[in-house]
């Protein structure tokens, strides 16, 4: 180890950075073999940066040398910034001490595209190769899957790796194109519908032969840079919505665009990331995936963006009165889970103390509910709480008095784009 | 007022229920020994510690309650909270006294504690398993030092022998001063007294060559994977209390001049 391969870590780790997917869960790889690590169960955030995001994976770029002009991309063709590459031992060595040193869960690895598509796809998946049958390597492997690979590579690399994903970027074909004039939507579906397939026989072959090789059993990922292109929360939670239905994603990923040049396509350097925007979509995201909530009950072409005060269940509530106040002592879990200031696990609490007893205010209190948000949509008494029928936007702005933005002041609700 | 000492075991904890029970003392407080202060109107009874006590206990109470709220009921004991004794005999009592099917009434005081509080001793236990931070010694020993705010290195060592299955590594508590080692095949429990031989803090004369390198790379990838443009320090501390930053080389003063990024 010299200094060299400290200043390329520098480099290569900061052009990965925009990649915001660290998560190290989801997979079932057992360390058989008496060899090192293991990926099972639930991830383990090693550590978390300054800005509160969680450190999993060793997140690096092979080389940020790339053929393409991406305008949203810190590594474009025209940017004038330091390129490196790592040479394959050098990923080897750096992932296998990380990782001993118990500093990390496994290796997340992109890259720019360096000639062509293949050649780079090939020597991401030469590395997950050398980890797995050299060092005996069972952590977690997250590669990309590079758009225009063949799918043989890519069915290679699902091999090895734990999980795979092909950022998106941006949300329609339209912005892609001006953005991206090198990359098609088409080629970059490709690999998520080889992943797919692959994901599917795999998962169809385990179940008769439990000690067939893995595939991808971590599932695939995306990415959507929010902020960069006019598209509308709606267009997002639309495609993400797809994306989960029909490609079967584990997880779409939103990133605050992060203003890095001065391309006068984009928002300018100095427009604050839209953090607010993508804290809600995370939020949208979440009430689709564990709160059996439809996209549609969300948000609608008529009314496009999400409402940027108060998150999208509280949203919902309001615009549903009718289904309020709920009794908490008779109501379905379903019922439970809808109600603003109460979460899935809080719900599942509720659901089981019931059998043992009335439940009161105090009880709701100790499991931690949201009591501000709450108390609006339970029927019950609560401490000297005045049950009336207030209109929604009275709750809202009662809400918004006695709950503070853990946002604000440092950043401005919306990025105003146009 | 009964007063129960015990050791401050797992098991002497159970054969001082198993006392409580034997001896029907309905009003009784368990206490671990080392956290006795004679109270001037207690009449003390020392919990008789056999081994076949604390097994009756377990037995009986794995044969009412499901796996969850066995690992819980150890759990919160772990949490080495002064008021977990007393919340644990109460659950204890409950659980037998109703033949079980008792472990989801929420609404009763000691279920809820012992449920809470398992959950904070695991987010410990989680914590540990992503905070341990080995360093590699000449020998090829990996070391680590920990102090976590509940008695962890039993629930975590299972984690860490099986990621770790081909490297000799000990994990060591330096507030309970005991630490845990695994030489290649099994996990024991280590009792040395790191004091006068070295200072856990500066094990830098121990290291392997390739040590210091290896932290100065972790402390530059720490460093650039940061967006300054997000910077947001509560989170930041939420997720890394700075009790915690002591044993970490990620915010230790760099060991190696930093790279900034040139263009």
């Amino acid at each position: 180890m010299n200094e060299r391969v400290l200043e390329k870590l520098s480099i290569l780790a900061d052009a990965a950075k925009y990649d915001v997917s660290c998560s190290s869960s989801g997979s079932n790889r057992k360390n058989e073999n008496g060899g090192l690590g293991n990926a099972e169960g639930m991830g383990i955030c090693h550590a978390y940066t300054e800005d509160g995001r969680c450190v999993s994976l060793l997140k690096i770029l092979l080389t940020n040398h790339c053929v393409y002009d991406c305008a949203y991309c810190v590594s474009r063709k025209s940017n004038d910034i330091k390129r490196a590459a790592f040479t394959v031992q050098e990923v080897v060595d750096l992932t296998i001490n990380f990782y001993r040193r118990n500093y990390i869960e496994g290796l997340f690895l992109s890259s720019g595209i360096f000639s062509d598509p293949d050649f780079t796809m090939e020597r991401l998946v030469r590395i997950a190769k050398k980890l797995r049958t050299e060092e005996n390597f069972n952590g977690y492997i997250h590669l990309k899957a590079i758009p225009g690979a063949s799918d043989d590579l890519i069915r290679e690399a699902g091999s090895y790796a734990d999980r795979l994903s092909v950022n998106l970027e941006v949300p329609t074909e339209q912005s892609l194109q001006l953005l991206a004039p090198d990359k098609s939507r088409k080629e970059m579906v490709q690999p998520m519908k080889v992943l797919q397939n692959g994901i599917k026989a795999n998962r169809d072959e385990r179940k008769v032969l439990q000690a067939a090789p893995l595939f991808a059993p971590a599932g695939q990922s995306t990415q959507i840079v929010i902020g960069a292109t006019p598209e509308s929360d709606w267009q997002i939670l639309k495609l993400s919505d797809g994306l989960y239905k029909k490609m079967e994603l584990k997880r779409v990923f939103y990133s605050g665009y992060v203003p890095i040049s001065n391309d006068n396509r984009l928002p300018a350097l100095g427009t604050p990331v839209p953090m607010v925007r993508e804290n809600r979509l995370y939020q949208a995201d979440w009430l689709l995936r564990f709160y059996d909530f439809d996209v549609d009950e969300l948000i609608s072409p008529e009314d496009p963006f999400l409402d940027m005060q108060i998150d999208p269940k509280l949203n919902w509530a309001l615009r549903h009165l009718d289904q309020f106040p709920v009794d908490i002592n008779k109501a379905d879990l379903n019922v439970i889970k809808r109600i603003p200031g109460i979460g899935v696990k809080t719900a599942e609490k509720i659901w089981k103390a019931r059998r043992f007893g009335k439940l009161n205010w105090e009880h709701l209190k100790k499991f931690n509910i949201a009591a501000n948000r709450a108390k609006y949509f339970i029927n019950m008494r609560v401490d000297d709480f005045q049950r009336k029928d207030y209109t929604p936007q009275q709750i809202r702005n009662f809400i918004l008095q006695t709950s503070h933005s853990k946002y604000a002041p440092n950043h401005s609700p919306q990025l105003q784009l146009f | 007022m009964q007063t129960v000492l015990y050791d401050g075991s797992w098991d002497g904890f159970l054969c001082a229920v198993f006392d409580v029970y034997e001896y029907k003392f309905t009003d009784a407080q368990i206490v671990p020994e080392h956290r006795f202060n004679g109270n001037l109107f207690a009449t003390v009874h020392h919990a008789r510690m056999e081994q076949v006590h604390s097994q009756r206990v377990w037995k009986g109470l794995e044969r009412i309650l499901s796996v969850e709220a066995t690992t819980a009921l150890y759990r919160a004991f772990l949490s080495e909270e002064a008021e977990s004794e007393g919340h644990l005999l109460a659950y204890i009592r409950y659980a037998f006294a109703s033949g079980g099917n008792m472990e989801d009434d929420l609404g009763h005081a000691s279920v809820l504690y012992v449920v809470q509080t398992a959950r904070r001793v695991w987010r410990e236990k989680h914590r540990m398993e992503a905070f341990v931070r080995f360093q590699e010694t000449a020998d090829g020993m990996y070391c680590a030092f920990i102090e976590p705010d509940h008695d962890v290195l039993p629930i975590i060592s299972p984690h860490f022998e099986a990621r770790y299955a081909d490297q000799r590594w000990m994990i060591y508590d330096t507030r309970r001063k005991y630490g845990i080692y695994y030489d290649g095949s099994t996990v024991a429990e280590v009792d040395i007294s790191f004091e006068d031989k070295i200072d856990e803090h500066n094990i830098a004369p121990a290291h392997a060559p390739n040590e210091a390198a290896y932290q100065a790379l972790w402390q530059q990838y720490f460093k650039s994977v940061n967006i300054a443009a997000r910077k947001n320090t509560k989170l930041h501390v939420q997720h890394m209390p700075r009790r915690y930053w002591k044993n970490l080389p990620e915010k230790q003063p760099s060991v190696s001049p930093a790279f900034t990024k040139k263009k």
